[in-house]
């Protein structure tokens, strides 16, 4: 695994060595996460792929301190990591400008600062114009482009002090209709490359794994261990479909051995 | 993956189109056709009621003590605005039922916000103020004027008991239906515990309370009533359940029925002017208008 050489030897924007995390206590205890070690580098893309019950959302959700290890530490050289979770989760009560703005709310800003910034990334979510619309009067894909623009606010908001920023993302495009997620995938790439920050997605999907992350880390499941990653950078369209086909065999071979135990 | 950058316009195109498709319509034209659709309907039900009870004396199945006319119910009411009464009654009890329920509001909401929020308390005391709203507050009535005597103690006092768990209780179920996601957000966005309540917790938890505070009001008017029935005194003034008890008193069937009128006029009126734009304005907001 060249590439864990390369991310430890360069500064890493999260790192987890050895985190556990169990629910519950005694006899109903269930581990969720057993021993894992992760790095990601500032402004690298990586993909968490696993099946359900892997521990993906814990694994996040730890790392976005919701919740803490039960034994292992998370060191984060980054600011405040920005969450987008698998529904849009926008106030129901504000505009979808008000909505972004509420992040940098949080964070001190000014009000006619809050809304220059609000509009500014809205207009990089391909949303400009639409910062009055509430979020019932905005479709399931632009929701989830205003709940992009809030992470990136709050991403870009912890950024300030100089530190790399980071974004979790929790099958943010799962509950979308196959055009909508393909083009948000896109647009996902695009915001990621004009904005640099680092982002942890979990995913169930080796696609959409393959097609926006840098780096592919697959979890077993109960408990989440590591099991192999796939560097997917930069991949030619035939080379993508092998490791797409790879990742879907390692991927088919973890949870067959759920059968078998 | 560089060719999603030479796609990129055609992109934006293809997001546009889907945005277009997918955004839900908006129909939101206000007719006369619209307006005559919501007027007509309870106007012509008021208008057959009259009909019916005008025909209904006519034939004079019941004697005239029993069932009035409408006519003479008319003047009844007609008298005592000329007379400038029906002001002084009225004034009479909706101010005391807005204090009562002003009151009630100051007390009912930091209550509700601790049972919500606390669970001990929850446990101790939410069952007993569920238990307080289905009791019926005229059942203060007899305890207060032996604590109160009939003063205005006594119609505050059953007024609050009446509204209080109402409106706690309207507020614990608007926080306890707030989608967990909220909180969250609010978490990894870095607000504090007080930004959190004040820009997440309140502002979800509005529609609950707002149908809180509707039925509190209701249940401080009908309380009010009842005891402005039952307790009378000079020292009360003369509210409207007392012009509806001394009606009862004279067998004047008219003002009975002026009254129950006078006392659901205010009912519907303070509804239609108060509640119902404040209801609309809050579920329009969050895009929950289906009922209007």
């Amino acid at each position: 695994m060249t590439a864990t050489l390369e991310t430890s030897a360069m500064t890493t924007a999260v790192r987890l060595t050895g985190v556990h995390k169990t629910f519950g206590s005694g006899r109903s205890a269930v581990s969720a996460l057993e021993g894992v070690d992760l790095s990601v580098a500032p402004g690298e893309f990586v993909c968490l792929l696993g099946a359900s019950g892997c521990g993906k959302t814990t694994l996040l959700n730890l790392v976005a301190g919701l919740d803490r290890p039960t034994a292992g530490d998370i060191t984060l050289s980054t600011s405040r990591p920005a969450v987008m979770f698998q529904e849009a989760a926008l106030m129901p009560w504000l505009t979808a400008s008000r909505n972004v703005e509420l992040a940098l709310r949080f964070g001190g800003v000014r009000r006619t600062e809050r809304r220059e910034r609000a509009a500014e990334l809205l207009e990089l979510v391909r949303l400009a114009g639409l910062g009055d619309k509430r979020p019932h009067e905005l479709s399931g894909g632009m929701r989830q482009r205003v709940a992009l623009a809030r992470a990136l606010a709050s991403a870009v908001q912890g950024a300030r002090d100089g530190s790399p920023a980071l974004m979790l993302m929790d099958e943010p495009f799962s509950a979308l209709d196959a055009i909508t997620r393909d083009v948000l995938q896109g647009e996902l790439l695009r915001v990621w490359r004009a904005t640099n920050t680092a982002v942890l997605f979990v995913t169930h999907d080796v696609r959409e794994a393959v097609r926006l992350g840098q780096r592919v880390v697959l979890l077993s499941s109960r408990p989440g261990r590591v099991v192999r990653e796939w560097q997917v950078d930069g991949l030619n369209p035939a080379d993508e479909l092998v490791a797409v086909e790879e990742i879907n065999t390692s991927l088919r071979e973890v949870i067959s051995s759920h059968a078998a135990a | 993956m560089p060719q999603h950058d030479v796609v990129d316009e055609s992109v934006a195109a293809v997001e546009a189109g889907l945005d277009a498709l997918d955004t839900p319509t908006q129909r939101r034209t206000w007719s006369w056709r619209r307006a005559a659709a919501v007027v007509a309907p309870p106007v012509i039900a008021a208008v057959l009621l009259l009909v019916v009870w005008q025909a209904l004396w006519a034939a004079a199945f019941w004697p005239e003590y029993q069932l009035p006319s409408p006519a003479s119910v008319w003047a009844v009411i007609v008298e005592n605005v000329q007379n400038g009464q029906a002001f002084d009654v009225l004034w009479n009890s909706v101010h005391r039922a807005v204090l009562g329920f002003a009151a009630g509001v100051l007390i009912g909401t930091p209550l509700g916000l601790i049972v919500a929020k606390v669970r001990v308390v929850r446990a101790a005391i939410g069952p007993l103020l569920s238990g307080l709203q289905s009791l019926p507050s005229v059942a203060w009535v007899p305890a207060a004027v032996l604590w109160f005597g009939v003063t205005p103690s006594t119609v505050y006092f059953v007024v609050l008991m009446g509204s209080v768990p109402s409106i706690a209780n309207g507020l614990v179920a608007g926080i306890d239906q707030i989608p967990p996601i909220l909180p969250r957000v609010g978490t990894v966005l870095g607000a504090s515990r007080l930004a959190s309540a004040r820009h997440i917790l309140l502002p979800a938890a509005l529609p609950g309370y707002l149908a809180g505070l509707k039925q509190g009001w209701a249940f401080s008017w009908r309380s009010l009533m009842a005891a402005e029935i039952i307790a009378v005194s000079p020292q009360l003034g003369k509210g409207l359940g007392a012009f509806l008890e001394a009606g009862r008193d004279l067998s004047d069937m008219p003002t009975v029925i002026a009254a129950i009128f006078l006392i659901l006029l205010v009912g519907i009126g303070i509804e239609l002017l108060v509640f119902r734009p404040l209801e609309r304005s809050v579920l329009r907001a969050r895009g929950l208008s289906g009922a209007f």
